[in-house]
């Protein structure tokens, strides 16, 4: 019991990191698009634990709320729209390509591996007082993401807003029916 | 104690895993995932050494990851819908007017 409680970290993390690696191995794995994409939920939600474990409250609301709460409803709506029932394993399941993809996966692995070894690894945990201050003002972590968000990386936030923008005008351009209809090199009548 | 070494260590897991279901699966469905997946494992590691050096940078950065990955959910799977319509089928090998 006592080592449990010494160690509640560290098994919490080794738990949720497994958890979180089976998931993800489903999403890529499973047939049915339903089961994978609700695979893929509970990849998103551990990873929010993981974001809570680091100290990044505020990014764990946010990974809940647009990705397990907007992404997905959004794949499952086009899942259902479409009638995608079935993800494979017929023709289209492995191309024949497909032991050359595992093997670039497991030497990029290795490559990122030996990056990791052979550099040096930030150490210790120096951070939780930091995450939560600004200017050494101890603040909520809410508060001193949204300082930094809004004055020093205000620039890149417009940015990254006009890039929402322009994916929504995306979107709506390619889901219009007679955009999608139309035939290829169809002349518009004049 | 758990270490930066941990979390990069399940970063790179999720990413190969991603990587590999990328190259492997050929449904527009599958590809899209694989890619939040690598974007997942990016917000993992930008998570975990902004806690261990202390920078709420790491942080700011993540959010705007997770907001391309909307954007980029939102373009892909309108894409998908258009795919649909125009196939009949999610299969990218159907996808192949530009000669790829």
């Amino acid at each position: 019991m006592d080592f449990l409680v010494a160690n509640f970290g560290a098994i919490l993390f080794y738990v949720v990191a497994t958890i979180t690696v089976a998931a993800a191995v489903g999403v890529v794995t499973l047939r049915n698009p339903v089961h994978a994409a609700v695979s893929l939920l509970l990849t998103f939600l551990m990873v929010a634990v993981l974001f809570v474990m680091s100290h990044a409250e505020f990014l764990a609301a946010v990974q809940v709320l647009v990705y397990a709460g907007g992404i997905m409803v959004l794949y499952l709506f086009v899942i259902m729209l479409a009638r995608i029932k079935d993800l494979g394993p017929g023709k289209v399941f492995l191309s024949g390509l497909a032991p050359l993809a595992v093997l670039a996966g497991v030497v990029l692995g290795c490559l990122i591996a030996i990056g990791i070894l052979l550099g040096s690894m930030a150490a210790g945990d120096g951070g939780a007082a930091a995450m939560t201050a600004v200017d050494g003002e101890a603040i909520g972590n809410t508060e001193a993401v949204g300082w930094l968000l809004y004055l020093k990386y205000l620039v890149p936030f417009e940015v990254v807003s006009v890039v929402l923008l322009v994916a929504m005008i995306g979107a709506i351009v390619f889901g219009r029916r007679d955009a999608a209809l139309a035939g290829a090199g169809e002349e518009v009548e004049p | 104690m758990i270490g930066a070494t941990h979390y990069v260590a399940l970063s790179l897991i999720l990413l190969c895993i991603g990587v590999v279901g990328l190259m492997v699966r050929r449904n527009f469905i599958t590809v899209l995932m694989s890619l939040e997946l690598m974007f997942n494992a990016v917000n993992v590691n930008l998570i975990a050494f902004s806690f261990r050096l202390g920078d709420l940078a790491g942080q700011v950065l993540a959010m705007f990851v997770i907001t391309i990955a909307a954007a980029e959910a939102a373009i892909g799977l309108g894409l998908i819908i258009a795919l649909v319509r125009l196939k009949d089928t999610v299969a990218l090998e159907e996808a192949d007017e530009m000669g790829g």
